[in-house]
């Protein structure tokens, strides 16, 4: 095998183990730490797959700002350094039907035509950002949905903004 | 890949965390002499000549200070959230180019350890990555001091992170690059920081507050928080934070150097490309200069006007310069 296999093994097998960690992990605090490992081990799979922007991109958004929030509200719950009870009682069967899921899932991938596609090597003056950039704004490639994504956001701000907003003559 | 390229990387690698691990030993020294310099003091003289020696005292002396975990506090956490806080600063460094190519024994080396084409992004990723150990500092020390100042920080660097983001599109857009070597090559005859004079002033301001550097040090605010997240850490632990902030300090300089001044361009640095190497050290150490002065002169900033400040004036400042410098380079067809 070589190099870049051992590494999507390794980074593959260190994303699975902290996802579960995540889920079986006794505190709060705790749990979102592993998922900053687990999101750490996305981030490396793009890596190997030579999507650099992508890579990138994870670090900033999932880890950067989305589990940052994650870790500001756990600090400012009330109970963060309590250990709570360490798995619920459904916990196995929610398991049995991830594995269900995960099994049906490979089996799908296994058979599907694409997968016995070699991976194409890519030159060196391949540059997929200026592709993806162009694409985000081109009519014909992706200006729709990205423009609806951002007024998705930008209701969501709004909607933040209208919850925090203090009302004069309601009282507090 | 051959070996050579291999042992190319380590070494570089190697150079850039012992130069970084140095510059922060000379930097507490360059800014205690300075700070007692402005404060009409003549500062720590007596460790070897001119004090030179200083930094090596301090490490030994923190070598030996007793190492202290509180009985409440999350063990694992409050190990781990030093090592955090360093690691971003060593790696963030690692896309900065510090020259072009230079010959050594016949092969042609290059004087940056990588060039990638997102290394911007690169820089922001890592960058808020590092507001993690600060959190988890003040989180596992499980003292509402320190709990205090991970809040705080995670506000402040959350929120000019985004007057910091703002502020890198403007040379982006200028040097139409995400790459760091390509924005350099843009300055070679004009330096950014004249085209670019608010998004200079946005970085600057911005990566004040990213480090936690006077006037933005609400963080470790000494009379209302005792030292803020790093409150109940000693020895080493304690060492480690301390060089992280000042890591930072060099690497934020080391990037806005190469963003809006030029980076290692100057005069004849096209004939003797070792220049570049002094260039850049030249250009950091007047960085670090204006960094100490401002913590010497201006008294800290209170937190609500810091929120006003990030949210009210930086952040729509920076818009504003985005959507002028883009209007102008369409205009002027960059």
């Amino acid at each position: 095998m070589s190099a870049l296999q051992w590494v999507f093994i390794i980074a593959s097998l260190i994303t699975v183990g902290a996802a579960v960690m995540m889920v079986a992990s006794h505190r709060m605090m705790h749990a979102a730490l592993w998922l900053a490992v687990a999101l750490l081990g996305v981030a490396v799979i793009f890596v190997t797959l030579e999507a650099s922007f992508f890579a990138v991109v994870q670090l900033l958004v999932y880890i950067g700002a989305i589990l940052i929030l994650i870790v500001f509200a756990i600090m400012l719950t009330q109970r963060s350094t309590e250990a709570g009870s360490r798995l619920n009682s459904l916990a196995w069967g929610a398991a049995g039907v991830a594995g269900v899921i995960w099994t049906a899932l490979t089996y799908v991938f296994i058979r599907w035509v694409v997968s016995g596609t070699p991976m194409q090597e890519l030159g060196a003056s391949f540059d997929d950002v200026v592709l993806l950039g162009k694409a985000l704004v081109d009519a014909e490639g992706f200006a729709v949905p990205f423009e609806v994504a951002s007024v998705l956001l930008l209701a969501a701000l709004i909607g933040a903004v209208y919850i925090a907003f203090e009302r004069k003559g309601e009282g507090s | 890949m051959d070996a050579g390229l291999f042992w190319e990387w380590v070494i570089k690698s190697l150079i850039i965390v012992l130069m970084l691990t140095a510059g922060f030993a000379y930097a507490t020294l360059y800014e205690r002499r300075v700070i007692a310099r402005i404060q009409v003091r003549i500062g720590p003289n007596r460790a070897g000549p001119f004090g030179l020696l200083q930094p090596v005292a301090d490490g030994i002396k923190l070598i030996f200070k007793e190492e202290l975990t509180p009985a409440g506090a999350d063990k694992v956490l409050f190990f781990l959230a030093p090592i955090i806080t360093v690691l971003p600063s060593l790696v963030i460094t690692a896309v900065v180019p510090w020259g072009d190519t230079v010959v050594i024994g016949g092969r042609v080396i290059r004087l940056y350890l990588t060039d990638i084409n997102v290394g911007i992004l690169y820089i922001l990723a890592v960058a808020s990555i590092s507001v993690y150990g600060i959190v988890l500092a003040g989180w596992a020390s499980n003292n509402k001091y320190a709990l205090l100042g991970g809040l705080r920080s995670t506000a402040q660097m959350i929120s000019y992170e985004l007057a910091l983001g703002l502020s890198f599109v403007g040379p982006i857009l200028l040097a139409g690059s995400l790459s760091l070597m390509d924005i350099i090559n843009a300055q070679k005859h004009l330096w950014f920081v004249v085209l670019q004079p608010a998004a200079f002033l946005l970085y600057f301001l911005a990566s004040l507050a990213e480090v936690n550097r006077a006037p933005f040090d609400m963080p470790e605010a000494e009379q209302e928080l005792t030292a803020g997240y790093h409150a109940e850490y000693s020895g080493m632990k304690f060492a480690l934070f301390f060089m992280a902030e000042y890591i930072k300090m060099i690497a934020v300089a080391m990037i806005g150097a190469s963003l809006f001044l030029g980076g290692f361009m100057g005069p004849f640095v096209d004939r003797f490309p070792w220049l570049g190497p002094v260039y850049l050290f030249l250009k950091v150490a007047v960085w670090l200069f204006v960094m100490i002065w401002l913590r010497a002169t201006l008294p800290r900033i209170r937190y609500d006007r810091l929120m006003q400040l990030g949210w009210k004036v930086m952040f729509p400042l920076g818009l504003l310069n985005a959507v002028v410098t883009a209007f102008v380079v369409v205009l002027v067809g960059g």
